[in-house]
């Protein structure tokens, strides 16, 4: 099948899609957008989070054919508004040392980005709610959670 | 040493931005100009024979291009020292359950998985064993164990040390098999040009990398490149070479197309090594006063068919405690099960957890503390050896973490907190790890603008070795560290120590400061930069025979609270906390991050991680990361970890002990300890589930 979606903000096509493919397989192998990461490809570690229609999902339990005609954004759209820089979101993952291998960082970029989109001043429960599906086998999570509070903190001096 | 201005700061991590952005590019990411991808077939027995793989219809399938069996593979070549897990299909013989008997190359990942899912492979199977136990018939002493450290050793009289103790500890631990589940799965993508081989692999080391696919190819030295930019995590999965970047380079060769492996998270738990299952048995002698006089060790674990791996599961009794008597033993087993690897801490995270187990066992039947306990029988030297120590904080530690932690107020008797439907103890352990260099080779490189280059093959898997050895290098060269570019990940760099065994930093900031410090010389003489740049090169080997023998080794606390549901048998982690004397820590940001996560594969290693061996099949059943529990944020809480300054010119010219492994050493046993003090049940068997918990409970 035909494939026409848009990611990042841009329309995109893709032929001969197999009906089986996932959208994470034609986000990294179709499209060259290799940022959202596959680490178990059945649904069990978030590290291919991307949001569909806004919607946050795991791009590996995500029929590609779901994809028609909707819109996706992965990492790689996430800071495209601050000519190439880093979102504060970003940013916080950097400052607070919350990335060691990376593998896992960009779906908890995307999971934080959620996160902060519906609520902006989350408390350590709904922080441990929100990330509860991303694996790290690194850091112990405990500076990624630095980095959500610190992202939040600047989120709200911005925007009160 | 070094005078320090970048070491020690927490400078964030260099590579950080191109990792949030999605920007950095892992080994199964980079593009080559059309590349195909294969797919391994796993074998489905665990002992026989291949008789018949009929390639036929996968071959006629859209876009596949090749079907590798041991009938058409390239042949590879073998030295004295191959692993032996590299020569994939090379012959019929299926030695485990899960051994790559195919490759189907295709045009797309999909193709190419879909026809390794429909290869028809026929076998001749023959009875497999594949359970381990302490009294299997078929164990034996290996000549060594990893990495070459002696089977077995004994210090004066264990046994009539022991008939007349006051007080003695007979007990049996164990551990299950474990699996790294680093986060990246293995991946390499290979492409030959001529007889020239380029491999851009997920590994912890390039150049032992180029090292083997140089043998196993048959090629000249300086054929073959081997790249591993950013790796997504290791803990020893990604050690040495793995079947994946064998596999890559065959299909390359045999399709003259570059060709992309990687594997899926499923198959990583039986082609990329996992840690043993260890049966420990610990003998405790010790007067009425405390003081340990016998400690005897002995451990058992499996290997493969394929090759021996040796768990040095016992060489922490050999350095621990001042027992006069004292005896450590290893035996091995040879089952039809994937080749156990180095874990995280291998020997040390098994070892510790039945040792530090012993200790608590042995404070309460001696009726002290059991800080007490490792302070009366902490020894001026090596126990084992004689050797002295090249410095040894263990004693600092328990008592900063003690202070920390808030030991002084624990009430010792066990089971007498409770909260609602919850216990509440609290649980100490040491934890140590050896601190050693190996030779490694690293440029330096003045350039006319003032900036610097360094150029070593070490590599990032996660643990800041980029940006530590970036901070060193800047305060060798007197450079402030954004005029330092160190460049790694690539083995034409040339030789260097891999990320393993703790060494990584210490061996390669040793090559670095050697290189700098000859630069800075060559400047000195010369007065300005040549327009070409200056370069200086160094090699550690002769710095490293020439050291004196010491014992060099880092040591650490640890302290565990947990919280223990009595209803469903569930235990909570509220707090952890470890200090650590570690020689000298170069980022203050990444060296905590190590520690923390160490410490928190410990809690999965206590409380969660088991490979199920399937005695029918001979598989690791719970092959995916549903069944498989790593630890996630829920499972952690306040982790508190800090490190004495310690500084020890006897290791390095850095002054570096290596933290990568030592936070998994002991975490378990303090977890143990703290389940024990809050239910008066003592676990030794890991992990410490609720069933257990709650059968104990009963
Ligand atoms: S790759 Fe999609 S959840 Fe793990
Ligand atoms: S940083 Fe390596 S898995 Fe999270």
């Amino acid at each position: 099948m035909r494939l026409t979606f848009d990611v990042n903000g841009v329309g995109q096509q893709a032929d001969d899609v197999w009906p089986g493919e996932s959208l994470l397989y034609v986000l990294r192998e179709r499209m060259g957008l290799p940022g959202t990461k596959n680490a178990c490809e059945q649904g069990e570690c978030g590290s291919c989070s991307v949001y569909l229609d806004g919607t946050l999902v795991c791009a590996c339990l995500v029929a590609a054919p779901q994809a028609q005609g909707r819109a996706v954004r992965t990492v790689e759209g996430l800071a495209t508004d601050s000519a190439g820089g880093l979102d504060h979101i970003q940013q916080a993952f950097v400052e607070t040392g919350a990335v060691q291998c990376g593998f896992c960082t960009p779906g908890l970029i995307m999971a934080t980005d959620d996160l902060l989109a519906n609520t902006p001043t989350p408390s350590d429960a709904e922080i441990r709610e929100a990330l509860a599906g991303n694996l790290c086998r690194c850091t112990g999570y405990e500076k990624i959670l630095d980095a959500v509070r610190l992202a939040a903190s600047r989120r709200t001096e911005v925007t009160p | 040493m070094t005078a320090t201005t970048a070491i020690g700061a927490g400078l964030n991590r260099i590579e950080a931005a191109a990792k949030v952005t999605g920007a950095a590019r892992y080994a199964g990411e980079i593009p080559l100009d059309g590349h195909a991808y294969g797919s391994v077939v796993q074998s489905t027995i665990a002992r026989g024979q291949v008789t018949m793989i009929d390639a036929d219809a996968v071959l006629a399938r859209p876009g596949v291009l090749a079907v590798l069996t041991h009938d058409n593979a390239p042949r590879l070549h073998r030295a004295d020292d191959t692993d032996a897990e590299l020569l994939v299909l090379q012959d019929d013989r299926v030695r485990y359950r899960g051994q790559a008997v195919a490759l189907v190359i295709a045009e797309t990942l999909e193709q190419a998985r879909a026809g390794a899912e429909l290869l028809d492979v026929t076998y001749q199977p023959e009875d497999h064993d594949v359970v381990f136990a302490a009294d299997h018939p078929r164990l034996y002493a290996p000549e060594h164990v990893n990495p070459n450290y002696p089977t077995d050793t004994s210090v004066g009289d264990v046994d009539a040390a022991l008939a007349s103790a006051a007080i003695v500890v007979d007990a049996t631990y164990s551990t299950p098999a474990e699996h790294n589940n680093p986060m990246e799965p293995h991946a390499a993508i290979a492409q030959w040009d001529g007889d020239r081989l380029t491999v851009y692999d997920s590994n912890q080391g390039a150049t032992s990398v180029r090292q083997a696919l140089t043998t196993l190819f048959g090629l000249a030295d300086g054929a073959v490149r081997v790249l591993s930019e950013h790796v997504g995590g290791g803990f020893g999965a990604k050690g040495s070479t793995r079947p994946h970047a064998v596999l890559a380079a065959m299909g390359a060769r045999f399709t003259e197309r570059p060709i992309r492996v990687t594997l899926t998270r499923q198959q990583m738990f039986a082609m990329v090594g996992y840690r043993t299952p260890t049966i420990q048995h610990m003998r405790l002698g010790a007067d009425a006063d405390a003081t340990l006089v016998a400690l005897e060790h002995t451990a058992y674990s499996q290997t493969s068919q394929v090759l021996e791996f040796a768990e040095q599961t016992a060489l922490i009794s050999r350095l621990m405690y001042a027992a006069p008597n004292l005896r450590t033993r290893h035996r091995v087993v040879a089952l039809d099960v994937p080749t156990p690897r180095w874990m995280r801490a291998p020997g040390e995270a098994p070892g510790s957890f039945a040792l530090e187990s012993a200790m608590d066992e042995l404070a309460t039947a001696c009726g002290v503390d059991p800080i007490e306990l490792r302070v009366r029988n902490e020894p001026s030297v090596e126990p084992d050896s004689g050797l002295p120590f090249s410095s040894r904080n263990l004693i600092a530690c328990l008592h900063e973490g003690a202070e920390r932690f808030g030991w002084a107020s624990r009430d010792p008797r066990p089971g007498v907190r409770r909260d609602g439907r919850w216990l509440i103890g609290t649980g100490v352990a040491s934890s140590t790890y050896p601190a050693r260099s190996a030779p490694s080779t690293a440029a330096a490189t003045a350039l006319a603008d003032g900036s610097f280059v360094v150029e070593i093959t070490a590599s990032d898997i996660g643990t800041g070795a980029r940006t530590a050895l970036t901070q060193i290098a800047a305060d060798e060269l007197r450079a402030p560290t954004e005029r330092v570019e160190v460049r790694i990940g690539d083995s034409d760099f040339g030789q260097a120590m891999i990320a393993g065994g703790s060494m990584g930093t210490a061996s390669w900031s040793w090559a670095i400061a050697k290189a700098c410090r000859e630069l800075l010389h060559t400047l000195h003489e010369i007065g300005t930069v040549p327009p070409e740049g200056v370069t200086a090169h160094a090699d550690t080997a002769e710095d490293i025979k020439a050291q004196a023998q010491l014992s060099r080794h880092a040591f650490g606390a640890q302290f565990a609270e947990v919280r223990v549901d009595v209803d469903t048998g569930e235990v909570r982690v509220p707090r952890l906390c470890g200090v650590f004397a570690a020689g000298r820590i170069i980022n203050a940001k990444t060296g905590r991050s190590q520690l923390i996560g160490g410490m928190t594969m410990g809690i999965g290693m206590a409380l969660l991680e088991e490979g199920v061996m399937d005695p029918q099949f001979g598989d690791y059943v719970n092959h995916d990361l549903a069944s498989y529990h790593v630890p996630v944020n829920g499972d952690v809480h306040d982790i508190d970890v800090s490190w004495i300054d310690e500084h020890d010119d006897r290791l390095n010219p850095v002054g570096v002990k290596g933290i990568g492994e030592i936070g998994i050493v002991g975490t378990a046993a303090a977890l143990a300890n703290a389940v024990w003090h809050a239910t008066g049940h003592r676990h030794r068997h890991l992990p410490i589930r609720p069933d257990r918990v709650l059968t104990s409970l009963a």
